[in-house]
C-alpha cells in the first residue's frame, strides 16, 4: 500500500501523531493494522524488518546530520494486540530526529491494544530528540490500550531528548522508559500526560546515570480529569559523579487522582540528585486573573490546563 | 461611572462577624482619575476586589453606568467593561506573555501591538514577548505586565492595585507617564488607582482616603491634597537626607513625547 492510499481516518491519525499531512522526508515506515504500509529509506537511514517479524531496525550511518525518521503506527480495526519491537541503532556523532507516535481509532466492541518496545542504541556523540504522541479516537466500547516500553543506551558523550505526549483518547497506558547513561551524556525528557473519564494511566522511569558528568531532567507535567488516574514513577540512580533532576508537576481536577514517586538513589557520593513533585488543582487566583480579562470560569481553565500542557 | 452604595463587606473569624468595609459609599465618574489612599489594612484592596467582583458584599450594592451589577459575576464586569490590576499578579506556567495580552485583548492582536503596550509599560518587548508568566519573572517585571493587560483592554473602567509596589525608580518615572498618558486620553473612561505615591495623587481629579474599612475623607485633589502631604499616605518618590527631593532621572522621550524603552529594543 502506497501512502497516498491511506483512507481519511489514517491520514487524520496521522496528523494528530506525527503532525504529517503528506509524505515525510527522509526515511519513515508507516505500520497500519499490524502490517507495513509504507516505508522509505535515506542515504544514510536504513529500516529492515526483522528475519522473525516481530518488528523493524532503524540504522543510522554514523555522522548522519540534520535527517528524519518517522515510524508512526495506526490502529483501525477493533479487537487487535499489535506488539512490535523496533531497534534504533544510532551511529557516532549523528544529529537526527526521530518521530513515532501511535493513534488508534477504535469504533468497535473489543479493545485494541499497541506494545511497542522502542530500543535506542545511541552512539558516542551522538544526538537525538524522539518526539512520541500517542491519541486514540472513536466512541466504540473497545477500549484503546497502550503500552509502550522504551529502553535507550547512551554512550559516552551522546544527548537524547525525549517528548512523550498523551493528551487524548487513549483509555489505559502503562508506559515504561529505561535510560543508562554514560560519561558525559545527557538525557532529558518532557513527559505530557492528561488523561479524561475512567481512564488510567500509569509512566515509569528508571535512569540509571552511570558515567561522571553524565546527566538527566526529567520533567512529567500532567492533568488528570474527570475519575482518571495516574502514577508516575520517576527514579534516577546515581551512580558516579553526575547530576539528576526530576520534576512531577501535576493538576488534579474533577475526581482525578495522581500518585506520585518520585524517588533518588545515590550510589556515590559525588552524585547530585533533585526531585520535586507538586500536585494539586489549579490555583484559585489563576482563574480569577483570567475571569477578569473576560473568560468564563470553563474557558479559563481551559487557558490553564493549555499552557501547563504545551 | 462607577458608584458603589453602602457597601458592606464582613467576614466571620472564629465566631465573630469583622467588618473589613463598613458603609463606603463613593462615585467614580466618567472622565476622573480617582485616586485611593490610606493606611495599609484600611480595605483598599479589598474594595478593588468587590468592584472586581472577587468578593461579593454582604449588603449595598455596585452600579457601573447606571446598572446594578452587585451581582455580577466576575466574567460578566469584565465584560461590561472592568479591568482591574491585581496588587499581586498571579503567575502561569506555559501562558506566555503575548497569550496573556492577547486574552486580554479579547481579540487578535498583532505581535507589534502587544509589543507597544510592553513598551509603553518599559519593558523591552523582545526581551517579553515569548517569556512565560511563571516563576522566572521578577515582581516588578509581573507588575508591568499586569498593567500592559489592563493597557490591552482598555475599558471604561481600570482599576489599578497599588501599581508602582515592586517597581524600579525608573520604570516608575515611566510608569507615572503612562498613567498621565492615560489621563489624557480618558476620554469617557475612567481610571481608579489605589497608591500612595505623591506623584500618582498629584494627577488625580479626585482622591479618597480610606482608614479602617471607612472613608475618612474624600474630595478634590486640591482639598485632599496637602493633608496628606508627609504622611504614609502619601509618599514621596524618593527623599534623601536633606530633605531635598532627589534629582529624578530623565526619561528620553521620542517626538511624540512616548517614553522610550530603557534598553535597545
Ligand atoms: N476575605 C478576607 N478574610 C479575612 N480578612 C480579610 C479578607 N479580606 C481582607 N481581609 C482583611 O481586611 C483588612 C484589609 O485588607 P486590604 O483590603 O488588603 O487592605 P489594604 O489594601 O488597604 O492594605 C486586612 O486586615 C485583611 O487581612
Ligand atoms: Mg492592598
Amino acid at each position: 500500500m502506497e501512502f497516498k492510499k491511506l483512507d481519511a481516518i489514517q491520514k487524520r491519525i496521522l496528523m494528530e501523531v506525527a503532525d504529517l499531512h503528506s509524505v515525510p522526508e527522509g526515511a519513515y515506515n508507516i505500520r497500519s493494522d499490524g502490517q507495513l504500509a509504507a516505508r522509505s529509506n535515506s542515504a544514510n537511514i536504513e529500516i529492515t524488518s526483522k528475519e522473525n517479524g516481530s518488528g523493524i531496525d532503524i540504522r543510522i550511518k554514523p555522522g548522519t546530520k540534520n535527517e528524519s525518521v518517522h515510524i508512526p503506527v495506526i490502529m483501525e480495526k477493533s479487537g487487535l494486540h499489535d506488539v512490535v519491537y523496533n531497534d534504533f541503532y544510532v551511529g557516532e556523532d549523528c544529529d537526527v530526529i526521530i518521530v513515532a507516535g501511535c493513534g488508534i481509532s477504535n469504533c468497535g466492541g473489543q479493545d485494541s491494544q499497541h506494545d511497542g518496545i522502542h530500543r535506542f542504541f545511541v552512539g558516542k556523540n551522538a544526538k537525538i530528540r524522539y518526539v512520541e504522541k500517542h491519541y486514540g479516537e472513536g466512541d466504540g466500547s473497545g477500549k484503546r490500550i497502550l503500552n509502550p516500553v522504551t529502553e535507550v543506551y547512551q554512550e559516552e558523550g551522546s544527548h537524547v531528548e525525549m517528548e512523550m505526549v498523551q493528551i487524548k483518547g487513549v483509555d489505559s497506558t502503562d508506559r515504561s522508559t529505561i535510560a543508562k547513561v554514560a560519561k558525559g551524556a545527557s538525557l532529558l525528557v518532557k513527559e505530557r500526560l492528561m488523561t479524561h473519564g475512567e481512564q488510567y494511566a500509569a509512566s515509569a522511569y528508571t535512569v540509571d546515570l552511570d558515567g561522571d558528568g553524565s546527566s538527566a531532567d526529567i520533567v512529567s507535567r500532567s492533568v488528570a480529569r474527570d475519575k482518571s488516574y495516574q502514577r508516575l514513577d520517576l527514579r534516577v540512580n546515581g551512580n558516579a559523579a553526575c547530576s539528576g533532576h526530576t520534576e512531577c508537576d501535576s493538576i488534579i481536577m474533577d475526581e482525578g487522582r495522581i500518585l506520585a514517586i518520585p524517588q533518588l538513589e545515590a550510589n556515590c557520593t559525588e552524585s547530585a540528585l533533585i526531585h520535586e513533585a507538586a500536585i494539586g488543582k489549579i490555583a484559585g487566583d489563576q482563574l480569577i486573573k483570567l475571569m477578569t480579562l473576560g473568560l468564563t470560569e470553563k474557558e479559563a481553565e481551559e487557558q490553564i490546563v493549555n499552557g501547563f500542557l504545551k | 461611572m462607577l458608584e458603589l452604595k453602602n457597601i458592606s463587606f464582613d467576614v466571620l473569624e472564629g465566631h465573630q462577624e469583622i467588618g473589613i468595609i463598613r458603609d463606603v459609599s463613593f462615585t467614580i465618574p466618567d472622565n476622573k482619575f480617582v485616586v485611593i489612599t490610606g493606611p495599609n489594612g484600611g480595605g483598599k484592596s479589598t474594595l478593588a476586589r468587590l468592584i472586581a467582583g472577587i468578593e461579593k458584599p454582604t449588603s449595598g450594592s455596585l452600579f457601573l453606568d447606571g446598572e446594578d451589577i452587585t451581582d455580577k459575576s466576575i466574567t460578566d464586569r469584565a465584560r461590561m467593561g472592568i479591568s482591574y490590576a491585581m496588587q499581586q499578579p498571579v503567575r502561569f506556567k506555559g501562558i506566555e506573555v503575548l497569550d496573556l495580552l492577547r486574552l486580554a485583548a479579547g481579540k487578535r492582536v498583532s505581535v507589534a501591538d502587544a509589543c507597544q503596550y510592553l513598551s509603553r509599560v518599559g519593558l523591552c518587548a523582545k526581551d517579553y514577548i515569548n517569556r512565560e508568566v511563571n516563576a522566572s519573572l521578577s515582581g516588578g517585571e509581573l507588575k508591568r505586565i499586569e498593567i500592559a493587560t489592563v493597557l490591552a483592554r482598555g475599558t471604561k473602567l481600570s482599576v489599578f492595585d497599588e501599581p508602582e509596589a515592586g517597581i524600579d525608580l525608573w520604570s516608575f518615572q515611566n510608569l507615572i507617564q503612562v498613567f498621565e498618558q492615560m489621563r489624557d486620553s480618558i476620554k469617557d473612561s475612567s481610571i481608579l488607582i489605589i497608591s500612595h505615591q505623591e506623584r500618582i495623587l498629584e494627577i488625580a481629579d479626585d482622591i479618597i482616603v480610606v482608614a479602617d474599612g471607612m472613608i475618612d475623607r474624600m474630595g478634590p485633589r486640591e482639598e485632599i491634597l496637602p493633608s496628606l502631604i508627609g504622611t504614609a499616605s502619601a509618599v514621596g518618590t524618593c527623599v534623601p537626607f536633606s530633605g531635598k527631593p532627589a534629582s529624578v532621572p530623565k526619561i528620553p522621550t521620542d517626538e511624540n513625547g512616548n517614553p522610550i524603552p530603557k534598553k535597545n529594543c
